[in-house]
């Protein structure tokens, strides 16, 4: 009897990672709740990573009919000391371990691993990123590689083989190189052949067909083609997003986790557009300092109120660090919109001047309490200022924000083309 | 002395090659087993988990419900919660083995001569499998069902597809028959019988029976809900068949749908029921093959320990108070009996021949666990075999657990002369699939009013089904049947404990 041995390992993987997405699907407002209430506890750094995931079995529960109750029968195994008649208390081990433990039919949670990709996914899958600023990003770039057809010279490494080949093709069929084929053929023609005469000539022919063939080469120098590549300005894969906050006195908890979602957001947007993206925080009271995510949405501070504070040590840092011409830079602004009075004149020096010109993108959010209506307060002293920057020009986002429902929309609408959120943008 | 298989722990597939001949050779020669032919396939970790949450068949129509399996199982293993199986075997002609490419040489000996020749032949002779699984079939028809349903999802939608599984696999354990039907039969049979039973009316005719008062006559309706009911194959417990046939909104892919889970339930049906004998077959012919191997000189002695070390982790048995212990271990109850018989064959005492005369001495020990193989199921096996020695050795009680009992938990028999065949019948009965599952009929259908479909569930021991599960199945049922769905929950005297009423859920778009 012949056995058959064989190797499956070589055979492609991930068989049922089709029926794993259905179960995702069939999960997915399961799944993406607990998305996104892991996403609450982690740093914005670290929300684009995978991880566990834990959603309630509930949801997935196969029905089937099962028992319970009643009067039970067991035999069990390792009798010590029992004999017939005795009475076990009910709390005993005896009972207690009969139980056997169904395959995650008793749990009522179910953790899994969800994959980077299939986290981002869930994440902003109910976001509907726009086609954002690709238009601009092409502004700043950098020099890359790319093929562009042949050329005769180059380094042996990158000859190209299939279009010297095909040249010399060409080539002996254009000037008749006789093929080996018919060489053969004239030889055997002449072993065959009784008659002297016909003989001289054919051995005559054959003589000629070879030299010939020796003088047209297989391959000439004239054939080879190298691959040629040329140097095209691609877009800079990395950019940096400043986070500037108000720490002041009147920002409260509920308006600073408004302002660390909107940065979540902004974060993990620009993390699927560019290789590399860095964050730094600004946070300013009085006067602006760089800090650390922790101590940004964290670390208590008390103070008055001065942005233009914080877009000078925006602007510092720019000029130290990130070169705009390197850099897409994109700066995100959360304040609750008080600013003291004699500081709004250098605030839109600051920013029409030396901000606005080296961003990308620069958002103003302004957080306000939950329940309250943005709308039905007067304007603050912010925005105000900003918004009269934009009306003579500036290109300046800015959104008002009270309740966590409202991120997403605002950031979605944010995030528009330049175009329509332009024309839109007023309150 | 013999050249050996192998050295260390290393293998390639030439080594494979010679441990399967070798193995085969024994296998055929020395316990005179009768396989299926054996094909062997090595795959990775992952594909082990790919045929863990496809229940080991290696293809299978897709569902998210394998998804969850297999996110469960992954999670589990990754945090190292859960070691893997050395193999998974599949009933089905060739019979195909699944060995892990991690094992050692040793382990591979193990597991060819477990999957390869213990399975291979218990499937192939056990009745059961033979009653109700067609092992060269099988893979032809999990590829029919893989296509039928993929082609349903293009041409009905995944959603609709998915639904009717949903409710097809809530009901799978409800899908299966538990007796073997009467055959079919064809025409020309049926126009015999016929053709006898005129013969026999001709032959035995007497006017005079016309005469004889008969007994007073059936009500009408009565009549009509007799023949109501043998209409409809009522009562059925075969619920997903019953839908199938009966159910009257169903399209016909949703027919066939049920009719492929209920198949594949069906062919489950027989290893649920042998499960102690499955694994203890398996684990004796790999004992024996393997011993033999070591005794010829074809295995060192190195690697002769390293196999007793898994072989005594497989057979492992944890007393009932060890924090282990989660109920009886198939693999040690069945070889310790496969052994026990050996014993009583081969060796018998006084003790083994009062309590097995027709085997005790025979001394042919592979022709009566060949024998045994072939005729029994667990329960019948362990109701049957289950030597005093044994329940002895496993110092093996019954706990009577009657919540009504103040006392306690009540011990009823020990394994002492008074109380063998009661723990001998109690734990068979443990292993009575029909006995565990819960015992549900289509008992009838209220055609002339609301369509309503009853079921009935025979309550034993007082132990009801759990509520919420029950109602969602029912749901499901609700839905296949399209009109409302009764369950009434009756105990040995007739006597209604429960009734639960669920209404279809509407269907979302016409279908």
């Amino acid at each position: 009897m012949a056995i058959h041995i064989i190797d499956r390992r070589l055979n492609p993987g991930g068989k049922s990672l089709e029926n794993r997405q259905r179960f995702l699907r069939r999960a997915k407002s399961l799944v993406q709740g607990a998305v996104k209430k892991t996403s609450q506890d982690r740093d914005i750094k670290d929300v684009l990573e995978g991880g566990e995931v834990t959603i309630p079995l509930d949801g997935m529960h196969e029905p089937r009919f099962r028992r319970e109750g009643g009067t039970r029968d067991m035999v069990l195994p390792g009798n010590k000391k029992f004999t017939e008649g005795d009475y076990l208390q009910r709390s005993g081990q005896g009972s207690a371990k009969n139980s056997g433990p169904g395959e995650g039919d008793s749990e009522d949670a179910f953790r899994f691993v969800l994959s980077r990709d299939e986290f981002v996914d869930l994440f902003l899958d109910d976001l509907e990123l726009p086609d954002l600023a690709k238009r601009r990003i092409a502004q700043t770039e950098s020099e890359g590689i790319q093929r562009a057809g042949y050329t005769t010279s180059g380094s042996p490494a990158n000859i190209s083989v299939s279009r010297t080949v095909q040249l010399a093709l060409a080539r002996r069929i254009a000037l008749r190189r006789p093929r080996k084929s018919e060489i053969e053929e004239l030889e055997a023609e002449i072993a065959a052949c009784t008659d002297e005469d016909l003989r001289a000539e054919l051995v005559e022919k054959l003589e000629m067909l070879k030299a010939k063939s020796k003088r047209i080469p297989f391959i000439d120098p004239l054939d080879i083609r190298y691959r040629r590549f040329e140097t095209v300005p691609r877009p800079v894969a990395q950019a940096v997003m400043f986070c500037l906050m108000d720490v002041s006195g009147s920002m409260s908890e509920h308006m600073k986790d408004l302002a660390k979602r909107f940065y979540m957001l902004l974060y993990v947007f620009l993390k699927r557009r560019y290789k590399h993206v860095e964050i730094v925080f600004i946070r300013h009271t009085d006067r602006a300092e760089e800090v650390d995510e922790q101590t940004f949405f964290y670390g208590p501070a008390s103070g008055g109120t001065l942005v233009s504070s914080a877009l000078q040590a925006m602007y510092e840092i720019v000029r130290e660090r990130f070169n705009p011409s390197d850099w897409n830079i994109y700066a995100a602004q959360a304040s609750d919109g008080d600013n003291s009075y004699s500081d709004g004149e250098l605030t839109g020096m600051l920013l029409t001047d030396k901000i606005l010109p080296v961003c990308q993108f620069f958002a103003y959010i302004e957080v306000g309490e939950s329940g309250g209506s943005a709308f039905d307060l007067s304007d603050s002293s912010l925005w105000t200022l900003y918004e009269r920057l934009r009306n003579s020009g500036a290109p300046l986002s800015m959104r008002k924000v009270s309740e966590r429902s409202e991120i997403f929309p605002v950031f979605h609408d944010l995030f528009q083309r330049r175009e329509t959120a332009q024309e839109k943008a007023a309150p | 002395m013999t050249e050996r298989l192998f050295e260390g722990a290393d293998w390639d597939f030439h080594t494979l090659q010679r441990i399967t001949d070798a193995c085969e050779e024994l296998a055929k020669n020395d316990l005179g087993l009768d396989v299926y032919p054996n094909q062997i396939e090595v795959i990775t970790a992952e594909q082990m988990l790919d045929a863990y949450s496809s229940v080991g068949m290696p293809l299978f129509y897709k569902h998210w419900s394998f998804g969850k399996h297999f996110a469960f199982h992954e999670a589990s293993y990754r945090k190292g919660l859960m070691g893997l199986a050395y193999e998974i075997v599949i009933n089905s002609s060739p019979c195909i083995s699944y060995l892990m490419e991690e094992n050692t040489a040793t382990m591979q000996t193990l597991v060819i001569a477990h999957a390869a020749f213990g399975h291979n032949h218990f499937f192939k002779n056990n009745y059961l499998f033979k009653q109700w699984t067609d092992a060269d079939g099988i893979l032809d028809y999990l590829d029919f069902a893989k296509n039928y349903v993929a082609t349903c999802e293009e041409r009905y939608g995944r959603v609709e597809v998915e639904r009717t599984l949903d409710a097809a696999h809530a009901l799978m354990s409800h899908g299966i028959y538990r007796y073997p039907g009467k055959k079919k039969l064809d025409l020309r049979a049926e126009e015999k019988r016929a053709g006898r039973r005129r013969q026999h009316e001709e032959e035995v005719f007497n006017d005079l029976w016309r005469t004889v008062p008969k007994g007073a006559a059936k009500s009408r309706s009565a009549l009509s809900i007799e023949r109501r009911r043998k209409l409809l194959g009522l009562p059925q417990e075969n619920l997903l068949y019953f839908l199938e046939k009966s159910a009257p909104r169903l399209a016909p892919w949703q027919r066939e749908l049920l009719r492929i889970v209920r198949h594949i339930a069906q062919y489950f049906y027989p290893q649920s029921q042998t499960k102690v004998m499955n694994e203890g077959t398996a684990t004796y012919v790999h004992y024996r093959i393997l011993s033999k191997l070591h005794e010829q000189g074809r295995i060192s002695d190195g690697n002769f320990l390293e196999f007793l070390q898994s072989h005594t982790n497989v057979v492992f048995q944890p007393e009932f108070d060890d924090p282990r212990f989660s109920g009886f271990n198939p693999y040690a109850l069945g070889f310790a009996m496969m052994q026990d018989i050996e014993r009583i064959v081969t060796r018998p005492e006084d003790e083994d021949r009062e309590w097995f005369p027709d085997i005790a001495g025979r001394n042919d020990v592979m022709g009566v666990l060949r024998d045994v193989w072939a005729n029994y199921r667990d329960e019948s096996f362990i109701g049957q075999f289950l030597s005093p020695k044994l329940m002895r050795h496993f110092r093996m009680f019954h706990l009577h657990d009657d919540p009504e009992e103040r006392a306690g938990i009540r011990v009823d028999a020990i394994h002492d002369e008074r109380g063998f065949r009661r723990v001998r019948r109690e734990l068979a009965r443990q292993h009575d699939v029909g006995f565990i599952d819960a015992n549900i009929e289509v008992v009838d259908v209220d055609l002339s009013g609301d369509r309503r479909l009853i079921l009935h569930h025979h309550v034993i021991k007082g132990s009801q089904l759990n509520e919420t599960d029950a109602k969602r199945v029912l749901q499901h049922l609700a839905d296949l049947w399209t009109y409302d769905v009764s369950l009434i929950e009756v105990d040995a005297n007739d006597k209604v404990l429960r009734e639960y009423v669920v209404s279809p859920r509407p269907i979302p778009a016409a279908a």
